[in-house]
């Protein structure tokens, strides 16, 4: 144990399983990110993932809507130490996005619109463990909050769900994104308390 | 990896408004911090819970000691302590400095451009302090929207600086009391205020918009729509929570 600070009792929300170490609960939903949110309207959205090889699978709003769509309960985890338990989200999940995609890449940056970029190794891609949303709690996303799609993948700390994706380039090696270049933690993993680097 | 927990001694507390305090800290073997830049504290109870919170540093570069201000929180978890109880002498755990985009560093060389909304102020705050320490001869602009007079952090310095320093300018914006004789009724932040109160968009300075969410996205959309280059602005936001920054 640290260094106590008597007179200090806190709120103890926690004793909750369901929260990673360091971290606390919030109700609301607060934003954060490094800049201006861009806007991209529907019709000029895409998904992409490129591979090593150079081949580029795209899908449109449309193409992208007419895949199978499945509601994602979970919580997630901010590195600035706020969870947010029982939300509920709607999107693609990543292994139908893969279903057609060769690679013998271990690893991914993920780009958004406005230059955003962050890495996820593909294992924590693929099983179930993450999805490209375009619903939160019923609602089409927020743009402050990525809409109209962000990726998410709850399962590491939620700079690594990035807001307004464009897409997943396929890389041999493991190579730091933006919070990552930053001082954040390559991987993230918030069971681990992957903060900073 | 979780980073490095280290202790901390508080070595100074300031009253800066009616809700936040000034707090000295010296850490050993800390070699400064880049203005901007924040750190996470770390609270423990005497039966060993705990619980961290990020504040912002208003200080940069000043080997093993560095400052926060802690807003309070009405609903706040480590803030009510931070700007309350917590006594000079005191050891508390800091993880950072952390961060390394929203910095001002010494060897930019654009113009700078600062809009602070209420205690948004404070990484804003080790920029200016971070600037007039240097060499460096590029203009800074402060704007800093506040409730009222009585709301506002660093008073005195930002007055002496703003009369007395040849690279920075400062504005401020009441929105809901004025200081007697002000020049504009207070109200909200508009569009046409914030453009009339910053540097223009040529040559594009460096803008840091920091304070809670809708100031900083209301903000930012009327830049970008103002022409504002949205590479050049930097965001860091706060609230919703009651808890982070």
């Amino acid at each position: 144990m640290g260094i106590i600070s008597s007179g200090f009792h806190g709120k103890r929300p926690s004793g909750n399983p369901a929260l990673p170490p360091g971290q606390y609960e919030t109700a609301s939903f607060p934003v954060l990110s490094a800049g201006p949110a861009p806007h991209i309207p529907q019709n000029d959205w895409e998904f992409f993932i490129t591979t090593e090889a150079g081949r580029r699978h795209a899908w449109s709003w449309e193409a992208f809507m007419d895949l199978p769509q499945v509601d994602v309960p979970t919580d997630i985890h901010c590195v600035t130490s706020w969870s947010k338990l029982g939300t509920t989200w709607r999107g693609v999940s990543l292994d139908t996005l893969f279903e057609d995609v060769e690679t013998s890449c271990g690893y991914t940056t993920a780009h958004s619109y406005g230059g955003y970029t962050t890495n996820v190794p593909l294992p924590d891609l693929l099983g179930g463990r993450s999805w490209v949303v375009w619903e939160f709690d019923g609602e089409p996303l927020e743009r402050a909050h990525g809409g109209p799609a962000r990726l998410l993948v709850p399962h590491l700390y939620f700079w690594k769900s990035a807001k307004w994706v464009n897409g997943l380039e396929l890389t041999p090696a493991d190579i730091p994104g933006f919070w990552e270049s930053n001082g954040y933690h390559v991987h993230g993993d918030p069971w681990r308390e992957e903060r900073y680097s | 990896m979780t980073g490095l927990w280290r202790v901390a001694e508080v070595v100074s507390g300031v009253p800066e408004s009616e809700t936040s305090r000034t707090i000295g800290l010296r850490v050993d073997g800390l070699m400064g911090n880049l203005a901007g830049q924040h750190i996470d504290i770390r609270l423990t109870a005497d039966d060993g819970y705990s619980a961290v919170r990020s504040y912002s540093v208003a200080t940069a570069g000043m080997d093993e000691l560095l400052e926060i201000t802690v807003d309070e929180l009405p609903d706040g978890e480590v803030s009510p302590y931070l700007v309350r109880d917590v006594a000079i002498g005191d050891q508390l755990e800091i993880r950072g400095p952390v961060g390394g985009w929203f910095v001002w560093r010494p060897t930019d060389t654009n113009p700078v451009q600062l809009i602070a909304g209420g205690s948004g102020i404070v990484p804003l705050m080790s920029m200016i302090r971070a600037h007039e320490a240097s060499e460096n001869p590029s203009q800074f602009r402060l704007l800093y929207s506040l409730k009222s007079p009585r709301a506002g952090f660093y008073r005195e310095e930002l007055l002496t600086l703003s009369r007395e320093s040849r690279k920075l300018t400062v504005d401020y914006v009441y929105t809901r009391e004025a200081p007697p004789g002000w020049p504009a009724a207070p109200q909200r932040l508009t569009a046409e205020v914030l453009l009339a109160s910053i540097l223009p968009a040529d040559p594009a300075p460096d803008i840091f918009i920091c304070g809670q969410t809708v100031f900083v996205e209301t903000v930012a959309e009327w830049l970008v729509q103002a022409g504002y280059p949205a590479a050049s602005i930097k965001t860091e936001r706060f609230g919703g929570t009651g808890g982070t920054r």
